[in-house]
Order: structure tokens, then C-alpha cells, then sequence
């Protein structure tokens, strides 16, 4: 199975890569940033590579998975990429368990990455006290967007800064005839919106505590209840035709001003801006519902492959370099809708909800990792299971606390 | 004796034999070979990427605790009846429908097969806009002005299998329909005039005449059939993608996400394990009639 695979990854690079011969610092890089503006994006880091005297070979593969498995088979089948990209998560800790990835602790150290660097991202990304991925960005995936319109029509003045003004504001725009929360019915999106009940109801300690620790006393807290309750209400205020709809359908419905508020990612931006939309006239965003709401940090890494081969490490070792300078990083993410990894770049480029999420980066105690980074992939998807059941169907509390109990601590 | 006679065998069909070895490669390696080789896997810890070690059953036990797996086997079960019962009753229908020799055949004939030329990807797709509250038929005749109107297949949990079911039936019928036709057209007209002159009404003698001698054709339909249900996933993540929720879960779905999206292979192939020994148990009797039946009814 993986003998085929290879060999179907083997002939893709063949082709991908032309009639690239092999040179000093020649750089394959496995990616899935296919889209408009995700494929300007990556073209910063390319550019910004071979300016410093590389030669970036692009091998981009559409869809998120299915990039991972060909760089995943490439390792296996022994003719690896010279770096491929992952989430900021626990994807790529089971190879390097497997010593299938080179470390790049050296330009990390010579970079201060320990004290430059969010905490949470460095968890995700030190194995046994070396790095062994490249951050290059941060998403925040759990902000919460509303159309300025939209609240006007409902005569809400001051966007909601708690739990309870938001479904205040959630009943206002109910009466107005308006569709209160914009959502694509779909596992993810349902997920997203659980995880942001759950940092914004439980705050930091709660999401730590359950999706971290798994801790069998959190999960049967009062709080946690509270989290599953408050989800449940939310279910009345989604329109009938939600399942299965598309996130950037949902984020159209707050364009068109026929939904109130949507909670996505900040990549939802680019939505935004595509229509012409202004922040703060046509449309605006919360970080949170409560002032201590944990930040939560997701992204995308790229990792490296293991070689031996002299050449190979410096090239990797310059991509590293590369993606993670503080100019190519303003210019990259700027593009890409999210934000720098480090805290000591220019913010004055940014736009104005990047520059609130940089703001509360800042301060350390917001910093939260995101769900995927506390939790094995395969559990997380259990998890998820989980909070779309309860979603769809007439679950109880009690059934969904023992059901998300068996699926994170099993 | 017999060995020479093997020997002449082997010498007078060494070219031939010779020409299917990579045939018999190919079958050997690429499917017998990787379908032992994902049972191999089954019984390992295998998460991300392939172990050697033993875990017994182990991923066996967390399949059949998995709530969403259960709940693909039932819609499986559910698909599996439903479908096969009204493609194959329909398509017979519109079969005999057209053997009436109908008017522009020709141009029904095409009608009916034209669903089975399209993937299921278009397919599910179709009937997804179609279905959806917002864009499709409902939408419309609200606009039309019945504004009570209501087809919401696709969202609502307790429908959404209907909506599956429909979509493969509207699929798979046509393919029916050319089977057991072009049997029909092979019943000797003789027949026919025999049963006339007897009397006997036309629903008894396709109930009990014509279908008997159809047998072929309706086991090739059923097999064909049953075939697209056991593989049925891109109509799924095109229609409804599992949802809502879990609701519309269909096993082949599971396996998928399990070994690319969730980096599961332990528990991806022994879910494929569980598939392909239900296939065999359901084919099993099928073949045995077909190979071991027919030499003892011919001795």
C-alpha cells in the first residue's frame, strides 16, 4: 500500500520538480496553500528564499490531509521533501517519535525562540527539549465576527463583551427578523463553536484543564456543564438551512447583513475584504466575551525531514532562517490573514483586528494552545463526534459529560 | 499418463500462461496483497504510521464502543434495504414499462440510463442543491407562492437518509432497467403467444414465467447494486458530508477519515476488516450456488 503510494508521490515529484537538478540549497517544499490569497502568501516565503540564494521548488498538494499524507509517505518511503507544512498540533509528534525529522535547534537557539516565541507555540513545537518545526504564523480560530448593519437593524449600540449581553444581543436580532448566528453546519465549524463556549464560558483554566489535562474532575465540573448548557441554547438561535453549509457562506450571510454574527477564524478576513467591506464600518470583531478570554493560538508550521546529506540541512536550516525573519513574517501574514509569531515585528502594517489579537498576545496569561495541540488527532476527532452529536440530536447533559469523559480519557 | 498429459498441457499453453503471469502478479500482490497486509494492520497499534506489534483485538473492541461507527453500520443496513429494494422494483417496472413498446423507446431508454453516466460526486451534488432549503426546490415554490412549502430533506436528521436513498435510487435505476431489459427482449415472443392463448393475465406471467428466466440478469443488477453500497462515499461527502451531525454516517466514510483525517490506521482497517468479511459472508452463498449449485444439477 504505502510501496504504490510512494511511488505515485515519487512520479508527482518527478514531474513537480522539472528538470530541477540537484544544487547548493535547492529547497522542496510540500504544501497545501493553494487559494488566492494563500498562494500569494507562500509566494512571500518563496521569493524571500530564493532572494537569500536558494532555489524553492514548490510541491503543493490541494487539501490539507491530503498534503500531509504525501509528505508522510514521502518520509516513509524514504525520498522526503526538504520541508512540508503541518498544523501547529500533535500531527507530526508520532515522526518525530520515529526519528523521521531532522531538529532545528541550532537556528532556533541562535533566534532566542525560548523567549521570543508564545509559550503555547513552543510546547507544540519542542520535543524533548529541541525544536523541530518552523511556526510561521497564528491563527486565532475562534473570534467572533458581526455585521455593524445587522446590529444597527436589531438597535444593539455596543457590541456584547459577556456571555449574557450576547444572547441579549442574540434575542434583539432574533426580533429584528434577523438570522442571530450565521452557521455552517459542519463537524468543524460545530467544533469551533463548542471550543469558543468553552473559552469564553470556562475560560483558560477550564480549556486547559479539560482538553489538556483531561482531567476527570474538570470534565465533571459544574463549569463544564455549564459550557455544554450554554451550547445547547445557542442551537435555537441557527437558521434551519445551517447543516452542511459552507464557512464562507456563513460569513456572506454577515456580509449581505441577513445574520448577525458568525464565529470562525481570522481567515475569515479575507472574506471580508474580497467584498469590500470595511472593519468597523461594515463589519466588526471580538477576541472574546469576557476580559480575561484566553487567546488561542493555532497555525501552521513547516517541518523537516531527516537527511543526511550536508547541502540538504543548509538548505533547511535557511528556510527556517527564512520564513521566521521578522520583515518576511509581516509580509507573509499580512497576506494570509493571520498573525506573526513573534512579538518583536512591526504591528503599524497590520490591519485592525490583527493588531487587537497582537495586543492580547502580549500578555502571557491570554495565551492558550489550541485544542489540536493538547490532544492525540485521533482523540481530538472523537471529541468532535461528540460536540456535533450534540448539536444535531436531543442529547442530555448527562449523556454528553459521560460521552466527552469516555472520548478523552479512553 | 496423466503427467504427460500435464506436460503437453503446460508445453501447448506455455505462451498463455506465460502472458497472464503479470495478471496474476497484479492480483496477487496489489489485491490479495494489500488486503492481507490492512488485516495485518488491524491488529496492530498502529496510529499514524504502520507498527509491527500485536494488540489481539483490541481495535476490534474500540470499533464496536464507537458510537459514530454504530451508528454507520445502521444507516448502512438502512441504505442497503431501502436502496436495493426500490431500484430493483423500479427498474423492473420501467424495464417492462418500455418492453410494452412504448413510443420514442429510444428516447426513454436514454432518459433512464442518463443518471447512471453521471459520477456520484455530480450526483450527490444535484440533489443536494436540489434538496437544500435555501437554493433549491423548496426556495422556489415559496417564490412561487406557496409559501408553506416544505422539502427539507437534507437537514433534518430523521430524513436525511431519505434523501441519500433517493439520490441512489434515481442513480442506480436506469442501470436496472437496461439490465432486465435486454433480458426481456432475449423471451422468445413464442412464449408469449403461448400465454395469451391460455389466458393467463400479464402480471402472472411476468411474476412467474418471465422473472424466473431472468435470474441472470437480476442476480448481475443486485450484485452491481449491492457493490455500490458497500463502496458508497463520494455521493455522501458530496450530498450531505455525514451530516447533520452524524446522521447520514456511512461505513466506507468512517475507514476514510479515520486513516487520512485522524491518522487511525489500527482502528481504519479494522473497520475495513469488519467490511470485507461482511461482503464475503453475503456473497459467500451466492457464489457457492453459482459454482458448486450448477455442477450437481448438471450431474
Amino acid at each position: 500500500m504505502f510501496y504504490k503510494k510512494n511511488l505515485l508521490a515519487q512520479t508527482a515529484t518527478v514531474l513537480a520538480a522539472g528538470a530541477g537538478m540537484a544544487q547548493a540549497q535547492e529547497a522542496e517544499v510540500i504544501h497545501w496553500w493553494t487559494s488566492g490569497g494563500e498562494s500569494a502568501a507562500i509566494s512571500v516565503l518563496a521569493d524571500a528564499f530564493e532572494e537569500r540564494g536558494g532555489t524553492w521548488v514548490d510541491s503543493a498538494v490541494a487539501g490539507g490531509s491530503a498534503a500531509r499524507s504525501a509528505a508522510i509517505n514521502r518520509i516513509i518511503g524514504g525520498d522526503p521533501s526538504t520541508a512540508a507544512l503541518f498544523n501547529t498540533s500533535q500531527q507530526y509528534h508520532e515522526i518525530i517519535g520515529e526519528g523521521l525529522l531532522n531538529d532545528i535547534n541550532d537556528v532556533a537557539m541562535r533566534n532566542d525562540w525560548d523567549n521570543v516565541l508564545p509559550a503555547p507555540i513552543v510546547e507544540a513545537i519542542k520535543v524533548d527539549g529541541k525544536y523541530y518545526a518552523a511556526p510561521v504564523n497564528i491563527h486565532m480560530p475562534l473570534w467572533i465576527w458581526y455585521s455593524m448593519d445587522a446590529m444597527e437593524q436589531a438597535g444593539i449600540d455596543t457590541p456584547p463583551t459577556t456571555m449574557e449581553e450576547f444572547f441579549t444581543a442574540l434575542d434583539a436580532l432574533e426580533e429584528a427578523g434577523i438570522t442571530p448566528l450565521a452557521l455552517g453546519g459542519q463537524r468543524w465549524q460545530e467544533n469551533l463553536l463548542f471550543s469558543a463556549v468553552m473559552t469564553n464560558v470556562g475560560g483558560r483554566d477550564l480549556w486547559t484543564s479539560v482538553y489538556g489535562e483531561k482531567d476527570e474532575a474538570a470534565i465533571n465540573s459544574p463549569e463544564f456543564r455549564e459550557v455544554i448548557e450554554t451550547f445547547i441554547r445557542l442551537k435555537a438561535y441557527v437558521d434551519d438551512a445551517s447543516p452542511g453549509r459552507n464557512w464562507n457562506d456563513a460569513t456572506a450571510m454577515l456580509i449581505n447583513d441577513s445574520a448577525g454574527f458568525q464565529i470562525m477564524g481570522d481567515w475569515a478576513k479575507g472574506e471580508f475584504k474580497q467584498a469590500e467591506q470595511e472593519v468597523g464600518v461594515d463589519y466588526g470583531c471580538l477576541a472574546g466575551l469576557r476580559p480575561d478570554a484566553p487567546y488561542v493560538l493555532g497555525g501552521d508550521v513547516f517541518v523537516f525531514p531527516a537527511t543526511d546529506d550536508p547541502a540538504r540541512i543548509e538548505a533547511q536550516n535557511m528556510l527556517v532562517e527564512t520564513m521566521t525573519a521578522p520583515d518576511v513574517q509581516v509580509a507573509f501574514n499580512n497576506l494570509k490573514g493571520s498573525i506573526p509569531i513573534r512579538s518583536d515585528v512591526d504591528v503599524a502594517g497590520l490591519d485592525e483586528c490583527a493588531a487587537l489579537g497582537m495586543e492580547i498576545m502580549s500578555d502571557a496569561s491570554r495565551q492558550a494552545p489550541d485544542a489540536a495541540q493538547m490532544m492525540d488527532e485521533y482523540v481530538y476527532g472523537s471529541v468532535q463526534d461528540v460536540v456535533t452529536e450534540l448539536w444535531n440530536t436531543d442529547m442530555s447533559v448527562d449523556d454528553a459529560v459521560e460521552r466527552f469523559d469516555s472520548a478523552l480519557r479512553n | 499418463m496423466q503427467i504427460s498429459r500435464n506436460v503437453r498441457h503446460v508445453r501447448r499453453n506455455g505462451v498463455a500462461y506465460m502472458a497472464l503471469l503479470p495478471m496474476a502478479a497484479i492480483v496477487i500482490f496489489a489485491y490479495l496483497g494489500t488486503m492481507a497486509w490492512s488485516v495485518r494492520l488491524s491488529f496492530s497499534s498502529s496510529r499514524m504510521l504502520p507498527k509491527d506489534d500485536f494488540v489481539g483485538f483490541d481495535q476490534y473492541v474500540e470499533l464496536f464502543q464507537t458510537s459514530r461507527w454504530l451508528t454507520s453500520l445502521e444507516n448502512f443496513v438502512f441504505i442497503a434495504v431501502f436502496f436495493l429494494s426500490i431500484c430493483f422494483v423500479l427498474g423492473m417496472l420501467l424495464a417492462i414499462f418500455i418492453d410494452q413498446n412504448v413510443r420514442a423507446e429510444g428516447l426513454f431508454r436514454t432518459a433512464f440510463l442518463y443518471p447512471y453516466a453521471m459520477s456520484f460526486v455530480v450526483t450527490g451534488l444535484m440533489w443536494q442543491w436540489i434538496l437544500n432549503p435555501d437554493l433549491g426546490l423548496q426556495q422556489t415554490m415559496r417564490d412561487l407562492g406557496f409559501s408553506g412549502f416544505v422539502l427539507d430533506w437534507v437537514v433534518d436528521s430523521d430524513t436525511v437518509l431519505y434523501a441519500i436513498v433517493l439520490a441512489t435510487v434515481w442513480h442506480g435505476a436506469g442501470l436496472v432497467m437496461a439490465l432486465i431489459l435486454a433480458g426481456l427482449r432475449g423471451i422468445d415472443m413464442d412464449l408469449w403467444k403461448a400465454t395469451r392463448i391460455d389466458g393467463i393475465p400479464a402480471w402472472r406471467v411476468y411474476g412467474f414465467i418471465i422473472l424466473p428466466m431472468l435470474r441472470p440478469m437480476i442476480i448481475t443488477s443486485l450484485v452491481l447494486l449491492s457493490i455500490s453500497i458497500v463502496k458508497m462515499y463520494d455521493l455522501v461527502v458530496a450530498m450531505t458530508n455525514g451530516g447533520p451531525g452524524t446522521a447520514s454516517e456511512v461505513p466506507a466514510k468512517f475507514i476514510m477519515d479515520n486513516l487520512f483525517e485522524r491518522a487511525n490506521i489500527g482502528l481504519a482497517t479494522a473497520a475495513s476488516t469488519v467490511m470485507l468479511v461482511t461482503v464475503l459472508i453475503i456473497i459467500a452463498p451466492v457464489l457457492y450456488s453459482q459454482y458448486f449449485g450448477k455442477k450437481g444439477a448438471s450431474a
